[in-house]
């Protein structure tokens, strides 16, 4: 990924550039004001002091003592920062000036100087303290001026005095011009618009620093876990999870994620179940067809021969043996297409027990070779169940198998029992039909939840609306949300037909306390839930009422080598083998779904080196 | 043009043909073969047969590809199905397609001269019903009531109310066994699958004919009747003559590959 296509990159160069801007106007105001007031103080500063000399020179300009003025003017000149101070005359010719090159020197009404006044080309008589002074630059190179002109006003002693020069009609007799440097003022702005930039880096360079830190722990570390499970799923790791502990949207992602390679491990194991029994199928087909044409031939030859020797006792004992034994490879063929056709369940009434014995049978030899002893324990009058023969067979016989391997050449004891149980309906029971208060129904036979039609309702979060489609086994909460909700918050379900709510506000549960909603089933109560979707609640009283459901518990225990605790949970799934190159690491997985299918449940219990225990409910009353 | 066989033999394998032409002699039947449909029509053409018999998997067109030619070409000459591939729903769609018998490779010398003589009996049979010839020969075939269903030829089920089913034999698979000699039967509590051998009968030259479940479940009476008094059989296959009464499996999906009885008046 190139450097700029990154998200940190991205983010740290938006948020400079934000920086930058703020930055910039905020120094802009900061600096103006600052410069602002420093010239004000100036301007403040020039204006007294304009005053000062004026007022000094009043005494001197009465008497017409020229030469003392020039030498006031020029002693207050000396002050630092003054750049000139000069009197003109009415008619714009200097009089006194600090600089002896310009007395004499005619200024034109446009200069800088005179242009407050006479800005509209007219004299003006009167000019307020602030229209006083003005900012210029003599050359654009050279650092602004300030100047402030002091009208020099007739006053009654300067008619009345004795030199006459002025008449009474005048109003202002002459100019005092200061002009004062602003070099110090400037020089402080930009001291200030240095330290601003200087500002701005660091602050930038810190916000760097501090995004690339929150990014990389934020998002980036995140989605390269991420990013690494997806490549582990791809390359078809299955068992991988990301297991993270955050609560905030990456988090969330993840545990989803999590979630999903369950569900994708969980499909994979129900596919690569029914590709296996396809490809058994089509292979035995194969075979069969193959094997069971020169049978015929065996078998026909064979059988016509026995007709014909009926009068030879020898050769019809020898005949006889060959119709045998081909009649047996003919079971054994038959076998294998029955066998092949186990993916289309054919169910009937069995007595589990026979079944076992069936499959005892089949292998007390290998039992006899690795001198096991085999304990049977049959529960009385346990009822027949509805289940494919064959496939409960094959059932007992993988877990025999894996538990003679398990046992090994030394020996030690497979223990089987069977009894009647009843297991409450929770978890059990399906919720075949579900309406909303005005009898819509909720049920969603398009969208199925592991093949059982879902129950649909439209939920609402904040400002999001979606459905969420319930799992229709009263008690098991593998919903499917189509919907963004924080799982610990009351969620707003209503019917999709009719938008009748299906909250009862007043009916809180007794586990977390939030508001329930409920499902009507139709001449069967109401089911019960809690509208908080991480609190695993529910209740259906009238099947809870009903009592418990009837199931046969199998038992298979055996004393071999055990199952590690940490691969307790992954033996069910498809190529997990503990047996290395001998086994397929299929046995297990097959077993889960013939159980599966015929809705029972198998789980294992394992101490190492001592004991495992597999133990199978199916249902009795199921069809 | 008009030769006349009993017996045209249809399989793409060399042995098996030689097999059943050996069998077919014995019992003094005369024979033709094909090795696959397309030469069977050119001789169906040519002679005309009593009775055919086609393995169902075969390169190019399958045994029942071959039925629908035939019924299309109005030859309704019985055939008998036989295959390797064996399998129940094989043996289902055969007797619904039409065929008279179906019998599973590998079979003994005794299976097929046993369908053999209850396929020339049926082509006999039927000859007489449609030309109807001689029509002074007393033929009574009883056709299976409506509301019933049965699976080709061979047995027929009813739904009674209490949400069992009666089973038993079709009068034209009686018929064309011609005296009965002995039944056998299962017992009570035995499962019994729909396509599979669900009872034998043994007819009076020792032959056994096997005839096919039409629907699967769970055997709850046997009729004792029949035991005593295997005559019952024929004279009332409908009714008094039923086999097995049993608890259907799935009665629906398997009803719907059986033949409803109420189009056979």
């Amino acid at each position: 990924m190139k450097i700029f296509e990154k998200i940190g990159t991205r983010l740290i160069l938006t948020v400079s550039f934000t920086v930058i801007v703020i930055i910039s106007v905020f120094a802009y105001f900061n600096i103006k004001s600052h410069s602002d007031n420093l010239i004000s103080e100036v301007e403040r500063h020039a204006n007294q002091l304009s005053e000062t000399v004026k007022n000094t020179m009043q005494f001197d300009m009465l008497l017409n003592n020229r030469e003392h003025i020039a030498r006031v003017i020029k002693t207050v000149a000396k002050e630092e920062g003054i750049k000139y101070i000069r009197i003109l005359n009415k008619k714009g010719e200097i009089i006194y000036s600090t600089d002896s090159t310009q007395l004499g020197l005619m200024l034109d009404k446009k200069a800088e100087s005179c242009y407050a006044c006479h800005s509209e080309n007219e004299p003006l008589q009167k000019l307020s303290i602030i229209e006083r002074t003005r900012i210029f630059k003599l050359h654009s190179d050279s650092s602004s001026t300030l100047g402030v002109i002091n009208p020099i006003y007739n006053e009654q002693s300067c008619w009345s005095a004795d030199c006459h020069a002025h008449t009474s009609e005048q109003t202002v007799l002459g100019v005092l011009d200061i002009t004062v440097n602003l070099k110090e003022v400037e020089r402080l702005t930009n001291n200030s618009k240095m330290d601003v930039a200087l500002f701005a880096i660091i602050s930038i360079i810190v916000i760097a620093i501090i995004l690339r830190i929150l990014v990389n722990i934020l998002i980036q570390k995140p989605v390269r876990e991420l990013l690494q499970a997806t490549n582990y799923v791809a390359v078809g790791n299955l068992s991988h999870r990301i297991n993270s502990s955050r609560k905030d949207e990456i988090g969330q992602l993840s545990d989803s994620f999590d979630n999903m390679i369950v569900k994708l491990s969980e499909a994979r194991m129900q596919l690569f179940q029914s590709d296996k029994m396809a490809s058994i199928g089509r292979l035995a087909a194969g075979v069969a067809h193959e094997i069971n044409n020169p049978l015929t031939g065996v078998l026909t030859y064979s059988s016509f021969l026995l007709k014909r020797v009926k009068n030879n006792p020898e050769m019809k004992a020898d005949l006889e043996v060959i119709v045998r034994e081909t009649k047996r490879s003919r079971e054994i063929v038959k076998g294998l297409l029955d066998f092949s056709r186990q993916s289309t369940p054919k169910k009937g009434s069995i007595e589990i027990a026979e079944v076992i014995d069936n499959t005892i049978a089949v292998i007390s030899n290998q039992l006899k070779i690795n001198h096991i002893t085999l304990e049977k324990n049959y529960g009385k009058n346990i009822p027949q169940i509805m289940a494919d023969f064959n496939q409960i067979q094959q059932v007992f016989l993988n877990l025999i198998i894996n538990s003679i391997d398990a046992i090994g050449k030394t020996g030690g004891t497979i223990s089987i029992s069977t009894k009647e149980i009843f297991l409450s309906p929770y978890g059990t029971f399906q919720i075949r039909t579900a309406t909303c208060q005005n009898g819509h129904s909720l049920m969603d036979e398009k969208h199925k939840i592991d093949g059982l039609p879902s129950i649909k309702l439209k939920a609402k979060y904040a400002k999001n609306e979606g459905f969420i489609h319930l799992n229709p086994i009263y008690g098991n909460h593998q919903h499917h949300y189509g919907i963004q909700f924080k799982e610990d918050e009351i969620i707003h379900l209503f019917c999709p037909q009719c938008g009748v709510t299906l909250v009862d506000e007043n009916k809180t549960t007794p586990t977390c306390g939030a508001p329930i909603y409920y499902l009507t089933i139709p001449d069967n109560g109401k089911v019960e839930g809690c509208t908080k979707f991480n609190c695993n609640w529910q209740r259906w009283d009238v099947v809870d009422s009903a009592g418990d459901i009837k199931f046969v518990e199998i038992k298979l225990s055996d004393t071999g080598s055990g199952i590690e605790p940490k691969y307790l949970s992954k033996i069910f799934e498809p190529f997990y083998s503990t047996k290395g190159q001998k086994g397929t690491g299929l046995g297990l997985s097959v077993i889960w779904g013939i159980i599966n299918n015929h809705k029972g449940k198998i789980s294992v219990d394992s101490t190492l080196n001592e004991e495992t225990t597999f133990t199978i409910h199916l249902p009795v009353g199921y069809e | 043009m008009n030769k006349k066989y009993d017996i045209l033999v249809i399989d793409d394998e060399e042995v098996i043909i030689n097999a059943i032409n050996m069998i077919a002699k014995f019992n003094e039947y005369t024979t033709a073969s094909a090795k696959n449909p397309t030469e069977a029509l050119n001789l169906l053409n040519e002679s005309t047969f009593n009775l055919i018999i086609t393995d169902i998997m075969m390169p190019k067109m399958d045994g029942f590809q071959f039925l629908e030619i035939l019924k299309q070409k109005k030859i309704k000459t019985p055939m008998i199905m036989t295959t390797g591939y064996s399998t129940l729903e094989n043996a289902v769609k055969a007797l619904n397609y039409g065929a008279i018998a179906f019998i599973p490779k590998p079979f003994t010398f005794e299976e097929l001269t046993s369908v053999f003589k209850r396929g020339i009996e049926y082509s006999k049979i039927s000859n007489k019903l449609f030309s109807r010839r001689i029509s002074e020969d007393l033929l009574s075939i009883i056709p299976c009531p409506p509301k019933y269903y049965r699976l080709g030829f061979d047995s027929w089920m009813n739904e009674e109310f209490e949400g069992t089913v009666k089973i038993g034999v079709t009068d034209l698979f009686l018929n064309s066994i011609g005296s009965l000699g002995s039944i056998d039967l299962m017992s009570v509590d035995e499962n019994i699958y729909q396509g599979n051998t669900a009872l034998k009968i043994v007819d009076s030259n020792e032959y056994i004919h096997q005839v096919l479940s039409p629907i699967s479940g769970k055997i709850v009476s046997v009729n004792q009747k029949i035991l005593e008094n295997i005559n019952l059989l024929a004279k009332d296959p409908y009714f008094e003559g039923w086999i097995y009464k049993i608890i259907p499996f799935s009665l629906i999906s398997e009803t719907n590959n059986l033949t409803t009885c109420s189009l056979d008046i």
